[in-house]
């Protein structure tokens, strides 16, 4: 069946003259990789099947009435303008196709719902733009960025053919372990957000101020993918998602070397220039530039210009508290680490791309805290 | 009548011996609901216009993946104003319009119910859309949060915010005057003859999408109240910290929302109803049970609001009563479909341009209804919410559904409105490269969203470039396309032709409607005193 | 149908409507640039309402002087009384936005917030501190403490105040059919006294909620629902209260005849509608 589908969509793209540009093309609902996901298939398919049969009968109908019961053809009109039985008929019909539609429809919708009795739960948090996922009990927690080279991709406006997922592509990808009923407890810092992986099955909106519960069980390993469904903003559209579904050995090995990583201390020894300047680059493009633009222009009117702002090109203290703090507009850094800090600084003092050049160099024992780590 | 008003009636008399006043002021003070409609139908169709380049702008950045041409805040932009532009500039002041035009004549009455009130709605209306513009060229940009202003997002616009939500005011008072005005006409000014169970379907039509309209404007305009009182008053209506809930806009939104994409489409069938039977040389199939369908149609838009929130986490016995409530808006949609289906049937059916437009109306409709169907079921909703899935599904129902109808009624009505025969050689080349260019399109959106585009995004992943490319093309021959409808306007307005048409104009046109025993062109002033027949198909 | 087309009065040319329209064009910009900051927003305000003042005042006389002259036929008074219920019922549903919006507040967003239903893990992870009694202003405690408005004083005289004022208005209508031109005055009279008093008790206590109580717009939901439900009430018992005036004027100088009083009529209905609105508001902002 999926053979044919792709079959289809290729000798439908090649008869248009254009190529297929990806493998996994389809053209109908993906029937993903859960029990879920499986059952919304299942429902897609046979209300798309209904509507086939009964679009079949109507157009039918009506191209027949088109050809036959034309004036060219010398057809005379009849006048009859009502018919009780064939209303009748025609009301009753799909009140009955809607009642069965209803109760597979409702028994899919009961299983959605049941978040109860789940082995672990994800606590997922949107903001503007990238997802924060933080493993309930495990002490799990950490953020999921755009990866850098669609991020620079996207933003200076090459040419995307080549790069590997384009825009559906992370930092760091949400892990969990197959065969496991996963509760996800969804809520936002900002605007409202929404997660979505089609494999999974559904998508549930991240609100600020409140939870939404859902729950997953994958089946099969593998890296699934998605997007931000509900528009958060700017970057609304650079805010993928990736699930990677591993065995349940590969999962707890996967625990024990993030929370190493996790609780490692920062390494504050010095850097040189270039280095700082590099790692610079990459804190930049992952939490500066989505408004501060990768040409440090702004945005009029919502977020101010760092080329030549004189708040960066003055002295290194105050910018220092001042990223640390955060603004009524801009939010804390805090969470940077002290070398993290240290690089972003340099690079943005001295960026060409940003058009500045205040030609010191910043080292992460320089960062005098403002607010501690964690 | 008592002798007073009979003493002032010769005045009245004198009245109506005006004919328009001289040169532009005419347009500014008119209360004659010829010129009322003809300023509604121009400024929709400018809007027209101006929607579409906005969404020409969409379909060139998303013709190929990476940012091309725009910022992708520009493109949220793009995306908000084509649709309020498209819903408020658009389609509803050009319903609006053709109700003025329509309405009088086809019931028999001199003019509208409140002639002053006629004019003020319309003047709103081009207050209100100028409000919208200007934020365009505002500091910050315009409103980028979506056409539905959902907070906590919307409130992140910059100066433009109370502008626009002023404008949403100010639409909202014209549309509730325009809709008061038309009530009280259908119900206040028919002929004698004419009860409401012998009016013309576009009348019933009209007359629920009236009372849909004064029931919902007011509560958009309660909702983005909130929103202004949320920004600059301290209050916490969609902010959780202070007890309130952002999804509680939502639900105020759609509760406005849902009974508005039915206003946009009642009239549409009305439209439809109006035409099949003409060029199918028979009466409408089953008019009654198509005035009870609209009727529950309408009912059923206040009650099943929440399907466009499926994904926001509502208990699970909202989510269920949402998903049954909407699946039986298919039942009275079904029977208009089979009663405009059987309205063809055994006719003796010609095929000029209004008949086209309204065949694809009924069969592009469907296709946009079906996939309305689809998405009531709230699990497989889960999946298609907030995908170009939708966005295939709702331009099926606005653009080959209410456009394809708005563009039939001009190719209708024109000959009766300016004497002239429109071109019908350049009236089938636009109907053809619009129904086709229509598919392309929009079809393959249903693709798109199906393998997991999200809609509202500028830039999209590799493997959506085939069909975006195809889709853009399809837009951009739409667009060309529409062009011809503005040229087949101004040439019939010039002349057309240059064939004199009857005063039917359609063969046997005068079975179906008081407005084809009139003259053509329509003089300035109709029906000064009241028709006592009524056409032999109004029954 | 009584209605004779052949006297239904259509007049020809008007410029008071393009005036309305300029009036609240300039008024709303101006309240948008006061909004965003801007200096000129007050002064475009000013100028906006004036404008709208002289429009109103020119377009009453107008129909005032048209409907004495008797121009308008029972068709078009058909009309009159059919767009002032359609508009009435679209103020309805203005206020149901509201009302609706206590409703949800009170019954769903709080509780839920405070961990019922479904949203337990709302209060778990989020506000686990959060108690969920009404009135409140929000998990987060917004605007900080305040008490909430008592339903008895203030609130139940001006209930009395309006409900009379009902009855005065009925009484003054009682006079109009009666052709007692007397009762007609000072039923208006009163209605429109009673209009203003409660008012002005509404400003008292508005003034003490601020400066007392700590209740204010921004005491989280409670203050936002209480003073957008009060507040956009009290706009239109003064909204009520002016077309009364405008009526009270005209019977002075002898308009309406017991046949023939369709301003009356609205005013009376209008007046009625925000009467019936308090006692929603009683029950519900008051003392439930």
């Amino acid at each position: 069946m999926k053979k044919t589908k792709q079959l289809f969509a290729s000798a439908t793209l090649a008869s248009l003259g254009l190529q297929s540009a990806h493998a996994d093309y389809t053209l109908n609902l993906m029937q993903g990789v859960t029990k879920v996901s499986n059952d919304v298939y299942d429902l897609h398919m046979l209300i798309l099947w209904v509507c086939v049969i009964i679009g079949i009968a109507v157009f039918g109908t009506m191209f027949y009435s088109m050809y036959h019961h034309r004036k060219s053809r010398g057809h005379k009109a009849a006048n009859f303008h009502e018919n009780t039985t064939v209303e009748i008929i025609w009301t009753i019909i799909p009140t009955i196709i809607l009642v069965a539609m209803a109760i597979p429809a409702t028994k899919t919708m009961i299983e959605l719902d049941g978040v109860q009795n789940s082995d672990m739960s994800i606590k997922v948090t949107g903001k503007q733009w990238y997802w924060d996922y933080e493993y309930l009990g495990a002490g799990v927690h950490f953020e999921s960025h755009l990866d850098a080279v669609s991020e620079r991709v996207h933003r200076d406006g090459s040419d995307p053919h080549g790069v590997p997922h384009y825009l559906l592509n992370v930092d760091r990808p949400l892990v969990v372990p197959v065969g496991k009923k996963i509760r996800f407890v969804f809520t936002s810092v900002d605007v409202i957000h929404s997660w979505w992986v089609p494999d999974l099955g559904w998508k549930k909106d991240a609100n600020p101020g409140f939870i939404n519960e859902a729950w997953t069980q994958v089946d099969k390993a593998g890296t699934y993918r998605g997007q931000c469904t509900e528009l958060c903003g700017r970057d609304h559209g650079f805010m993928p998602i990736v699930v990677v579904a591993m065995e349940q050995p590969d999962y707890d090995n996967w625990v024990k070397i993030t929370l190493e990583k996790q609780n490692e201390k920062p390494d504050l020894s010095d850097l040189s220039r270039e280095q700082l300047m590099a790692n610079g680059a990459a804190v930049y493009l992952k939490n500066c530039v989505s408004c501060h633009q990768i040409d440090g222009v702004g945005a009029p009117g919502d977020y101010p210009a760092l080329r030549g702002s004189a708040k960066v090109n003055a002295g290194i203290d105050p910018l220092i508290g001042f990223v640390q703090a955060g603004t009524s507009k801009m939010p804390s850094f805090a969470k940077l680490k002290d070398n993290e800090l240290a690089a972003v600084l340099t690079y943005i003092r001295n960026a060409p791309e940003l058009g500045n050049k205040v030609g010191d160099e910043i080292q992460p024992k320089a960062i005098t805290p403002v607010y501690d780590d964690e | 009548m008592s002798v007073v008003t009979a003493e002032h009636g010769h005045d009245h008399h004198d009245d109506h011996a005006h004919g328009p006043e001289k040169g532009w002021l005419r347009w500014i003070v008119t209360t004659n609901h010829k010129d009322i409609g003809t300023l509604y139908l121009f400024f929709a169709l400018a809007m027209f216009f101006v929607g579409g380049t906005m969404a020409m702008i969409i379909r060139a950045e998303l013709f190929e993946p990476g940012m091309q041409f725009v910022d992708p805040k520009f493109f949220n932009s793009m995306t908000t104003m084509h649709a309020l532009v498209m819903i408020f500039g658009a389609v509803m002041p050009a319903f609006v319009g053709l109700a003025n035009w329509m309405v009088p004549m086809m019931i028999g009455a001199p003019d509208m119910a409140l002639p002053r009130m006629n004019n003020m709605s319309f003047w709103l209306l081009v207050a209100g859309i100028l409000l919208l513009a200007s934020t365009l060229f505002m500091e910050g940009g315009a409103p980028a949060g979506g056409w539905t202003l959902y907070p906590p997002l919307v409130l992140q616009t910059g100066k433009a915010l109370p502008f626009a939500i002023f404008s949403v005011h100010l639409l909202g008072i014209s549309s509730i005057l325009g809709a008061i005005n038309i009530v009280a006409t259908i119900l206040n000014m028919r002929a004698p003859a004419m009860s409401l169970m012998k009016m013309p379907m576009f009348v019933w039509t009209w007359l629920i999408t009236g009372f849909l309209l004064i029931a919902i404007m007011p509560v958009f305009a309660g909702a983005v109240t909130m929103l202004l009182t949320d920004k600059f008053f301290h209050t916490s209506f969609f902010d959780a910290a202070g007890g309130g809930d952002p999804v509680l806009y939502q639900h105020i939104f759609w509760f406005f929302g849902h009974p508005e994409v039915y206003v946009m489409i009642l009239p549409t069938f009305g439209v439809a109803s109006t035409i099949i039977p003409v060029f199918a040389r028979k009466p409408l199939f089953g008019y009654s049970s198509m005035v009870y369908a609209t009727a529950a149609i309408a009912f059923l838009a206040f009650v099943v609001w929440a399907h466009h929130m499926f994904t926001v986490g509502m208990p699970i016995s909202g989510e269920l009563y949402f998903m049954y409530a909407t699946m039986l808006i298919a039942v009275p949609t079904g029977v208009k479909i089979f009663n405009w289906t059987a309205t063809m049937w055994k006719g003796a059916m010609t095929f000029e341009t209004p008949m086209l437009f309204s065949i694809a109306f009924v069969v592009l409709f469907t296709l946009g209804g079906f996939t309305g169907l689809m998405m009531s079921i709230a699990p497989a909703d889960f999946q298609y919410h907030d995908t170009y899935f939708i966005v295939a599904h709702f331009h099926y129902t606005l653009v080959p559904a209410s456009i394809f109808m708005l563009m039939g009624a001009g190719y209708y009505w024109l000959p009766k409105w300016t004497g002239h025969m429109y071109n019908e050689k350049v009236g089938q080349l636009h109907f053809w490269l619009s129904a086709i260019s229509v598919n392309i399109l929009f079809f393959p959106q249903h693709f798109l969203g199906l393998a997991g585009m999200p809609r509202r995004i500028p830039d999209y992943a590799i493997q959506f470039s085939d069909w975006n490319m195809i889709s853009s093309i399809g837009g951009f021959i739409f667009g060309a396309s529409q062009l011809l409808f503005l040229w087949v306007v101004i040439d019939t307005i010039k002349g057309g032709t240059g064939e004199k048409v009857t005063d039917e104009v359609w063969e046997d046109a005068h079975k179906h409607g008081l407005e084809w025993t009139l003259p053509s062109p329509v003089p300035y002033h109709t029906f000064s005193t009241p028709p006592t027949m009524i056409p032999s198909d109004h029954r | 149908m009584s209605t004779s087309n052949t006297t239904y009065y259509i007049p020809h040319r008007a410029t008071w409507p393009v005036l309305a329209t300029a009036g609240l064009l300039t008024t709303l910009v101006g309240f948008a640039n006061y909004l965003n900051g801007s200096s000129i927003g007050s002064t475009l305000m000013i100028a906006g309402l004036a404008i709208l003042v002289v429009m109103l005042a020119g377009w009453f006389t107008l129909q005032a002087t048209e409907s004495e002259s008797g121009m308008y036929n029972h068709g078009v008074g058909v009309s009159y009384r059919m767009g002032m219920m359609w508009f009435i019922f679209s103020e309805i549903m203005f206020f149901a936005v509201f009302f609706g919006t206590l409703w949800y507040t009170r019954n769903l967003s709080v509780p839920w917030l405070g961990g019922e239903g479904a949203k337990l893990a709302t209060k778990e992870i989020l506000w686990p501190a959060f108690n969920a009694v009404w009135p409140t202003n929000g998990p987060a405690n917004v605007g900080g403490h305040f008490e909430p408005m008592g339903a008895f004083g203030l609130p139940l005289l001006n209930t009395l105040l309006l409900l009379t004022s009902g009855v005065t208005c009925t009484w003054a209508h009682h006079g109009l059919i009666a052709k007692n031109r007397k009762q007609l005055i000072q039923g208006l009279i009163a209605t429109v006294a009673l209009g203003f008093a409660f008012v002005l008790c509404q400003a008292f206590e508005y003034h003490e909620a601020y400066t007392e109580m700590g209740l204010t717009l921004g005491s989280g939901i409670y203050g936002s629902t209480f003073f957008m439900l009060t507040g956009f009430h009290g706009f239109h018992v003064c909204v009520g209260a002016i077309i009364l005036s405008v009526v009270l004027f005209r019977s002075a100088k002898g308009h309406f005849t017991p046949e023939n009083h369709f301003a009356f009529e609205a005013a009376a209905w209008y007046w009625h509608f925000v009467d019936v609105v308090w006692l929603g508001l009683f029950i519900f902002v008051y003392l439930m």
